[in-house]
């Protein structure tokens, strides 16, 4: 009988947590094995991280005055090189936008057939009214080389199960001084992240409400991004299709590019 | 004497055809003087109004630094020279740091410019003491009428603003407002937030900083500023304002030109008519012995004289109508406040000496050249000719 109380003390104990959370990097605990945050990241690296590829994308952006749908092709090559190319509407189509670097070349057929420049605090402005700035649709950075990240609990998070890391930058030149992502424990995709400012406050946040698996990696189908400062209601990102690993030219990332 | 007096009874004679050239032309000279006057009296104003509340006595900019490029401000900021912090510790300059922002009236994201003012500051014109000493944690920041109407915010109001720091990673907070100014000067206003500068440095991470300095007027002596500012003078700062005062000088001058050639061309068809039906007149002065300079003389000055009644007119005119519009000045469209320059809310015209006397001066000179013109054929008349009337 006294063994069973004891046994019956020690696992309300552990279940309680009185014996604290576990640091990250220790990877024993309740439950099983905890990843630590920096493989938790680097396991979304290997999903969302592309060396080439060409996606077809739909944005919906959800403004004050309305909806508006803009689509759009887009050849990504490296870190942070891309074109992107707009499809629809008429009035955006013929447009393109050329990241290398941080660089962004924004190329206007009409009326007057301009190439305008953009980099430093432009690159996170937000794109043709959305939620989604240049940046947040250029970018292939790995987290694992900006964040170190901490593991900060479980979570069920639309029905799957989610670990919760809180990321730190440690790069001086990431646009997020923080981020708390919900990172499913299977797919390894970050179904949802909080992006903060250096003062704590929410700037951003988004989501992923649906995912497919092509070539054996996960990648976000449909994507909710929204600008938290702002009253509007989000904007949606969905991937009509991706290729990955598919050969990009040179000469289609370069300006005179823009213009063919 | 005989020919003025002769030229004045002529002239007289021909009786409302001269009162009607001389009413035309009185009208063109104080129509000249009276925009010329608003024209100068609008570029005093904009002149004034940009180095007492914008430009000082002159500035330095960091070297990267450019107004008209957004993309310059990011990078375009570092600590004074040595000789510039002396010129700042003797408060001879004053820093500025510039940095983009996004502010969220209302929950609607709208580019704005975050400017760094030392509060203490007595350079320019901008009431920057209501910055001083404010309560709470909320940054202090002031704004101009424009731009408060733009954003719909009143004193007491926050805003949230997003901004990077130095190394381009996003922050955000709230501002208080807590002053608006009513500034005519649009450069100070449309689309910026004034805060503390020692505020702004730490938002930026950018201690002791500044990305352009304003000089005090008429320091003696403009200091080096070192590799990474340049001194930019007034006149350089200026440049755009004259250049608009310059265009539209341009244009005004080709309304005061097709004025001034309408009054002419009246004077001119008088005199050709007066010739062509005074040549039996002519023949008689000639046969009479009168010399054919003497002649050319007496209708040129006939044409003339119609210049000298026109500016005697026109003063009996324009004195009342131009005193008035410089006692009380013209009230300025609201609208032409969206013109990006300084516009007073009334305009005061400046009437100079030299604006009022070489208008007369161009006015007497061209009616006189004008007068010339026709009555040259007199030299080649043959008196007998003239006395039948007939072509020479």
């Amino acid at each position: 009988m006294k063994s069973v109380i004891v046994f019956t003390v020690v696992v309300l104990v552990l279940a309680t947590g009185v014996w604290g959370r576990v640091p990250p990097g220790v990877n024993d605990t309740i439950g099983g094995p905890w990843p630590t945050g920096e493989e938790i990241m680097r396991r979304i690296d290997e999903n969302l991280v592309v060396e080439s590829a060409v996606s077809r994308a739909t944005m919906i952006i959800h403004g004050r005055s309305g909806t508006r749908t803009i689509t759009s092709k887009a050849w990504r090559k490296g870190r942070n090189n891309s074109l992107v190319e707009y499809l629809s509407p008429p009035r955006e189509k013929g447009k393109k936008m050329l990241r290398l670097g941080d660089k962004i070349w924004n190329y206007v057929p009409e009326p007057n057939d301009r190439i305008i420049t953009i980099s430093g605090h432009l690159l996170r402005q937000a794109v043709m009214g959305s939620d989604l700035s240049y940046e947040d649709i250029t970018e292939n950075d790995r987290l694992v080389e900006r964040y170190e990240a901490v593991v900060t609990g479980e979570e069920q998070y639309e029905g799957r199960p989610c670990w919760v890391i809180g990321m730190t930058a440690t790069a001086k030149d990431v646009a997020y001084h923080s981020r708390r992502v919900w990172v499913d424990k299977e797919r390894w995709l970050p179904l949802k992240e909080e992006r903060f400012a250096k003062s704590g406050r929410l700037l951003k946040t988004t989501r992923i409400t649906e995912a497919f698996q092509v070539e054996g990696r996960w990648y976000p189908k449909r994507m909710i991004f929204k600008d938290m400062l702002s009253r509007g209601n989000g904007t949606d990102y969905i991937i009509e299709s991706i290729d990955f690993d598919v050969q990009i030219l040179d000469h289609m990332l370069t300006k005179a590019a823009l213009r063919r | 004497m005989l020919t003025i007096r002769l030229a004045f009874r002529n002239i007289m004679g021909a009786g409302l055809r001269t009162w009607l050239n001389i009413i035309v032309l009185a009208l063109v000279l104080v129509m000249i003087i009276w925009v010329q006057g608003l024209i100068d009296g609008m570029r005093e104003y904009m002149i004034t109004a940009e180095i007492n509340a914008n430009l000082g006595g002159g500035q330095f900019w960091h070297r990267d630094y450019d107004p008209y490029d957004p993309l310059s401000y990011e990078e375009s900021h570092a600590p004074p020279s040595p000789a510039l912090q002396e010129l700042i510790t003797r408060g001879e300059a004053t820093p500025i740091l510039v940095a983009p922002a996004a502010i969220y009236p209302e929950g609607r994201m709208q580019s704005a410019l975050l400017k760094g003012i030392d509060p203490t500051q007595e350079i320019i014109s901008i009431p920057g003491r209501v910055l001083e000493a404010q309560d709470g944690d909320a940054i202090p920041a002031l704004i101009g009428a424009q731009m408060a109407k733009q954003t719909k915010l009143g004193v007491g109001d926050y805003v949230t603003v997003r901004w990077r720091d130095a190394n381009g990673t996003f922050d955000a907070d709230d501002v208080r407002i807590v002053e608006i100014m009513h500034t005519p000067v649009p450069s100070i206003d449309v689309g910026q937030i004034w805060i503390p500068i020692e505020r702004l440095r730490i938002m930026l991470q950018t201690p002791g900083e500044a990305s352009l300095l304003l000089l005090r007027k008429g320091i003696p002596e403009i200091p080096e500023g070192g590799d990474a500012w340049v001194h930019r003078s007034l006149d350089y700062l200026l440049k755009d304002i004259l250049e608009i005062i310059r265009f539209r000088l341009v244009t005004s001058r080709i309304i005061y030109g097709l004025l001034l050639f309408m009054g002419l061309l009246a004077i001119f068809d008088t005199q050709v008519l007066s010739v062509w039906r005074r040549r039996k007149e002519i023949g008689t002065l000639m046969a009479l012995g009168m010399e054919r300079d003497r002649v050319t003389g007496l209708f040129t000055f006939e044409g003339a004289l119609h210049g000298i009644l026109a500016v005697a007119l026109g003063t009996v005119i324009g004195i009342p109508v131009l005193y008035y519009t410089f006692a009380t000045g013209l009230p300025v469209p609201e609208m032409m406040s969206d013109f990006g320059v300084a516009i007073p809310q009334r305009l005061y015209p400046s009437y100079g000496i030299p604006l009022i006397v070489g208008t007369a001066l161009v006015v007497l000179v061209s009616v006189t050249v004008v007068s010339f013109l026709p009555v040259s054929r007199i030299t080649k008349l043959k008196p007998t000719d003239a006395l039948r009337g007939g072509r020479s």
